[in-house]
């Protein structure tokens, strides 16, 4: 075979491999919905993560604007502390309410902002006072039953 | 009870003499890959017997990578289809498809497949050169067969194979998305949301892609070295490309299990 027919092939390979790792990457992956550059940090304490996880995403009316980065146990407090990456894009006021919310029933745990009213915004290392803690299941229900127990006498 | 004796220590000798030769077999390999890496400089100056090589490896590879990826892909789609509708949430197929793609078989049957193709060919190849003695004619012509032979195909090798698992994984998620949307009829939408929601491009892309150029280094490697090492008869030669087969899928396999280990424990 000539040499000009032979590179022909080969760049038609290496093309072909290129628009598929593109297509991964595009089509399939999540590098263009959410792809988070630039962020800064801020932490928020909770009582109970439930089954938060790091990398989980944290969303703000529903739109992923961030992402958890750690999530580490404080001793003396014996609280959860969760570091949380927010994209530089958005801003929230300092007073914002952090809850965790699961995705469905059975879905994933993550992260909702709300915004509060303060004129002065979130910076970096600042940290989320006003939370909200996972949804236990089994507290619910336990709720639940002492509720009507005590609504039957 | 002396003869006794002598058996069990004929047997001891057996397994030390199988397994010195196969310590022998690994350092040989070790060496050639070294001195893969020292002659590289000269084989890229002649860089058109690398891109010779990518073609005989890779384009020729092709059209068994995308037929084989377009059916693992269907297959997939159905299966998890079977399963995943019990639970009601059959849109979960694209995710299912496109992570078990990524992740573990575009790597994994990618390398396997290349063994199969690619690496038999270059150990026969390899093999019948040294039996008609073309390597050693090289060598009085003070052409090193390592420089001219072998590093092409080795680099040739680890170039080709991240270009076939991706074109594996993306013909793969093709066909999971031919079965499930117009077959099936699971919503189109809900198919690539849900996958690009939870496919991670540096976390399943990217260690993908690490995968698959590890494997295509232990892939080549055995196949030159194999050759290389392959007694200069008919029989030699066969026994060696069966031996590449053999090695190659199961160090694809083992290495596969350290690999997703440390990435997922990362």
């Amino acid at each position: 075979m000539d040499k000009i027919k032979l590179d022909a092939w080969v760049g038609i390979f290496v093309s072909i491999g290129v628009i598929s790792l593109l297509g991964l990457a595009m089509k399939v992956g999540n590098l263009t919905s959410n792809d988070i550059r630039e962020t800064y940090m801020v932490t928020a304490n909770f009582e109970n993560i439930g089954g938060l996880k790091p990398r989980a995403p944290v969303k703000g009316a529903g739109v992923v604007v961030g992402r958890v980065n750690s999530i580490e146990f404080d001793t003396e407090a014996y609280h959860a502390i969760v570091s949380i990456d927010i994209d530089k894009r958005y801003v929230f006021p300092k007073d914002t309410f952090a809850n965790i919310y699961t995705a469905g029933l059975l879905g994933e745990q993550y992260i909702g902002l709300e915004a509060g009213g303060e004129e002065k915004n979130l910076e970096q290392g600042d940290r989320i006072t006003q939370t909200q803690d996972a949804v236990v299941l089994e507290k619910l229900i336990s709720q639940f039953l002492y509720s009507k127990a005590s609504e039957e006498e | 009870m002396n003869i006794n004796m002598k058996t069990l220590l004929k047997s001891f000798e057996k397994i030390g003499r199988s397994f010195s030769s196969r310590a022998l077999r690994l350092g040989a390999a070790t060496r050639l890959f070294f001195l893969i890496l020292i002659y590289s400089a000269d084989s890229f100056k002649r860089i058109h017997l690398t891109i010779r090589e990518i073609y005989f490896t890779g384009v020729m590879s092709l059209v068994i990578i995308i037929v084989s990826a377009f059916f693992v892909g269907m297959v997939l789609g159905l299966q998890g289809y079977y399963t995943l509708q019990k639970y009601g949430s059959s849109e979960a197929i694209g995710v299912l498809v496109a992570l078990a793609l990524v992740r573990e078989l575009g790597p994994v049957v990618t390398a396997l497949l290349f063994a199969g193709r690619a690496g038999t060919a270059i150990t026969a190849e390899i093999g019948l050169m040294k039996a008609t003695e073309q390597l050693s004619a090289m060598e009085m012509m003070a052409v090193s067969p390592i420089a001219r032979i072998i590093a092409p195909r080795f680099w040739a090798g680890v170039i080709t194979m991240p270009i076939l698992a991706s074109i594996f994984s993306m013909v793969g998620v093709l066909g999971g998305y031919v079965v499930a949307v117009p077959i099936i009829g699971v919503d189109e939408g809900a198919f690539w949301s849900q996958m690009q929601a939870n496919v991670d491009f540096r976390f399943d892309v990217v260690n993908g892609l690490i995968k698959s150029v590890v494997f295509g280094i232990a892939c080549t490697i055995i196949a030159l070295f194999e050759g290389f090492d392959a007694p200069p008869t008919a029989e030699g030669v066969s026994r060696a490309t069966t031996r590449t087969v053999v090695t190659s899928s199961l160090a694809i396999l083992a290495l596969d299990f350290v690999l997703t280990s440390f990435m997922i424990s990362g």
